[in-house]
């Protein structure tokens, strides 16, 4: 078996971040390497997909450097098969073999890292670890240092790894946090979205998302503290945030960037706002849900209705995807297709529920 | 008795306990008072008695959606699931 060299890479996001190396290369010595020899496939999302000149040139060429140097610390014999799996302001990956280099956003923080990739260390079962807890600087960003995890493959829905991902959060969430975690950033993500998109001009559907992002409380906006901060979250789950590490091993969650303590509720919902917009099919969902819950979840009740609890999470991730697809909409000149029209169709909806509706759901 | 119209003699028939007059020769009908209204009551009666459309085939029992939820998505209308799947999987399932 060929070991993808792009998958979770390119989309993968911070996905792609925190994994995307290759544990082991099964080409024969001297075998020629699709990753040399062909530029970094797009992805899945060429939207997603910035170009290389996105960050500084020094930065990305020095990332690649450590990555190999890392790479060849851990395997003299190395068959040297590189790429770069993602290149965005909030995050360049690149990968070198079974090793990959992550630099972290501008904005993080080494005491803040530092505390999360000791969390990651010390939890290898639910997160996957670094090599190394401690951060090094490259060109005044922080950097550190992976193994290669395969990721979920985009291209075949059926194979989405929905239990494994509904037990690790659960696990996740049924951890006690460490003292000293920062709060979990997906509020903040998400007010970074919708900021962007009143960055962005003038836009049809920007109406409706900053609508919906108004029926929402101030802690769901990063406007006010969370009402609950005791548990530990991911704070970005989606499907590029999984990888089997090793390749035929468990599956594991990446990218410790926005993990810390607040609403687990926040964990599901993304899932929970595909499904609500019509892009995750109800039985996906449901063994979602349903896994959560038998692995003692305590993001939703035991039984009965979720929606509760995942509603205010839920809108938020919704306007958050929205207004991220209405932003590059505009940035590249071209309209929104039919799967981001669905986003900002839920938006508009969501606007004339009641507020009352909204208060009711709200934790 | 014969037909007010063509003059060709009537003949009675009984519909659902209506007694109605059809004529041999052009066919029409003659209805004594009240029958029209009581052919009238049984056909609304015979459509309220008429079984309800079968529901959609759904594997399962859709799991509970919030209210601004697509109309279809989150109600287990798999065709329109199976429309959007594969572009929405590899797309928005995979980014922040």
């Amino acid at each position: 078996m060929k070991p993808r060299g792009d998958g979770g890479a390119a989309d993968g996001t911070n996905a792609g971040a925190a994994g995307e190396l290759r544990r082991h290369c099964f080409c024969p010595p001297g075998a020629e390497h699709p990753e040399r020899t062909r530029p970094p496939p797009a992805g899945p999302v060429g939207a997603y997909s910035h170009p290389v000149n996105s960050v500084p040139g020094p930065l990305l060429a020095g990332l690649t450097a450590r990555a190999r140097a890392a790479a060849h610390a851990r395997s003299p014999v190395c068959p040297c098969g590189a790429a770069t799996l993602a290149d965005r302001p909030d995050g360049t990956v690149v990968r070198h073999a079974d090793t990959v280099a992550k630099a972290h956003p501008l904005d993080t923080t080494p005491a803040e890292l530092t505390s999360r990739l000791t969390l990651a260390a010390r939890h290898p079962d639910i997160l996957l670890p670094p090599l190394d807890p401690a951060p090094v600087d490259l060109h005044g960003r922080l950097v550190t240092f992976w193994p290669y995890g395969t990721p979920v493959d985009p291209d075949d829905p059926d194979a989405a790894p929905w239990e494994a991902a509904a037990a690790l959060l659960a696990r996740l969430h049924r951890t006690p946090a460490p003292e000293g975690l920062p709060v979990m950033r997906g509020p903040a993500k998400a007010a970074r979205a919708v900021a962007r998109l009143r960055e962005a001009g003038p836009h049809p559907a920007a109406a409706p998302v900053l609508r919906a992002w108004a029926t929402l409380p101030p802690w769901a906006r990063a406007e006010a503290p969370m009402p609950h901060t005791g548990t530990l979250c991911h704070g970005d789950l989606h499907l590029g945030q999984l990888v089997r590490h090793p390749a035929d091993g468990p599956w594991l969650l990446i990218d410790v960037d926005d993990v810390g303590v607040g609403v687990p509720a926040w964990d599901l919902a993304r899932p929970a706002a595909w499904y609500a917009c019509g892009l995750l099919p109800p039985g996906e969902w449901d063994r979602f849900l349903t896994a959560y819950r038998e692995a003692g979840g305590p993001a939703v009740p035991a039984e009965g209705d979720p929606w509760p609890a995942l509603d205010v999470p839920a809108r938020a991730l919704t306007a958050q995807t929205a207004a991220r697809a209405v932003a590059k909409a505009v940035a590249a000149g071209r309209p929104l297709d039919e799967v981001e029209q669905s986003v900002v169709d839920a938006c508009d909806r969501m606007a004339t529920v009641p507020p009352q509706l909204v208060q009711e759901h709200a934790k | 008795m014969q037909c007010p119209k063509c003059r060709a003699p009537m003949h009675t028939y009984n519909r659902n306990g209506v007694q109605i007059e059809q004529c041999s020769g052009c066919r029409g009908i003659f209805l004594d008072y009240g029958e029209l209204e009581s052919l009238t009551r049984l056909e609304a009666q015979w459509s309220q008695a008429a079984p309800p459309p079968p529901p959609a085939p759904q594997a399962y029992p859709a799991p509970p959606a919030p209210a601004w939820g697509a109309p279809h998505g989150g109600h287990g209308h798999h065709g329109h699931h199976g429309h959007h799947r594969n572009k929405s999987f590899g797309r928005m399932l995979f980014s922040s």
